[in-house]
């Protein structure tokens, strides 16, 4: 083995023993070094292995780095986005943010519920969803289109092709489990009889959580009108949600099938459920 | 490499440690805003539609 200028320079000889002024030959000799500016000569080899190494390291802390911008701030990220658009929409919308009727009356029937025009225009919020089950201020953006611009910051996705609130068929969203906000993260503790509430600029659409059911990702007739049943005429209006299963993973679908249960128009208020939820996004606008 | 930067940066040992530490930031930065984002799409973990996003 060669032996470097550093091996060289850091042997004492009994001279420099003799002489006790070890000390002040090493720092001469450091000194000596730096100001040439150049370190003992490694072999290729070593330096060949030092670099890969180096670049071995580097590629798994931004490997890490991916692993947290995804499951961290991809949430924090769309959290803003989504909380800015359900401001917009809350700013445009016109009428009570308090239940009108008084608390205890019996539930009024307000007959068909009124079904949008479809949105045709992907990017588009034109409702909000409301889930008391998953936390009393879940409130997320509904916006059109489930392609990746839409559910990676506006949350709760509508298949363009499906029906819309209130409609009878199948009005269907699709929503991230993980990442991206997270919108149907407890997608999996729904109870049947759970409501789900649906706002758009006609009223509040309650529909009402009946089962779930685990599917594999091309199973797209989960999206037909009764779902599930290719050859039925659809009578009564669903609600279907979809999301990855199981958590962290995406081999399978979790899809959550609701059934409407009321309407009420925008000038009776919301239902007390949700009130102070629609309240308190008007009120940050 | 890194220590074949380091040493090549100007200035003293305080100066350089800053720069290094702009360094990393700013790479921090452009991976976060610009390649993560790139990355993502081809991340299939990130699929929650049913039948692909060219489905219903």
């Amino acid at each position: 083995m060669v032996r470097s200028p550093e091996h060289v320079d850091s042997a004492v000889g009994v001279d420099e023993l003799l002489s006790g002024n070890t000390a002040a030959r090493k720092r001469r000799a450091r000194n000596r070094r730096r100001a040439a500016g150049h370190r003992p000569r490694q072999g290729f080899f070593r330096t060949l292995v030092q670099g890969l190494g180096e670049l071995l390291i580097t590629a798994g802390v931004i490997l890490l780095l991916f692993v947290v911008w995804e499951l961290w701030w991809t949430n924090i990220d769309a959290n803003n986005a989504q909380q800015q658009a359900l401001t917009q929409f809350a700013d445009k919308f016109q009428g009570p943010t308090a239940p009108v009727a008084a608390p205890g009356s019996p539930p009024r029937n307000y007959g068909a519920p009124p079904v949008m025009a479809e949105v045709n225009a992907p990017g588009t919020v034109f409702g909000v969803v409301y889930v008391p089950r998953f936390g009393r201020n879940y409130s997320r953006p509904l916006v059109e289109g489930t392609a990746m611009e839409q559910l990676n910051t506006l949350g709760l996705g509508h298949y363009e092709a499906s029906a819309m609130p209130g409609g009878v068929g199948n009005f269907a969203v699709a929503g991230h489990r993980q990442t991206h906000g997270a919108v149907l993260d407890a997608i999996d503790t729904l109870v049947p009889g759970d409501r789900i509430y649906v706002q758009t600029n006609d009223g509040y659409y309650t529909y009402v959580f009946r089962n779930n059911q685990i599917v594999l990702p091309d199973r797209v007739d989960v999206l037909l009108p009764v779902p599930t049943r290719p050859d039925a005429k659809p009578t009564e209006r669903f609600l279907t949600m979809t999301s990855c299963n199981p958590r962290f993973g995406s081999s399978e679908r979790i899809i959550a099938y609701s059934v409407m249960d009321a309407w009420q128009p925008t000038s009776a208020g919301p239902p007390a459920a949700i009130a102070g939820q629609v309240a308190a996004n008007k009120s940050k606008g | 490499m890194y220590g074949w930067i380091f040493r090549h940066l100007p200035g003293p040992l305080w100066f350089r440690i800053l720069t290094s530490v702009l360094f990393i930031a700013a790479a921090v930065l452009v991976l976060m805003q610009f390649v993560f984002p790139w990355l993502n799409q081809f991340n299939p973990l990130n699929d929650s539609t049913i039948g692909g996003t060219t489905q219903p």
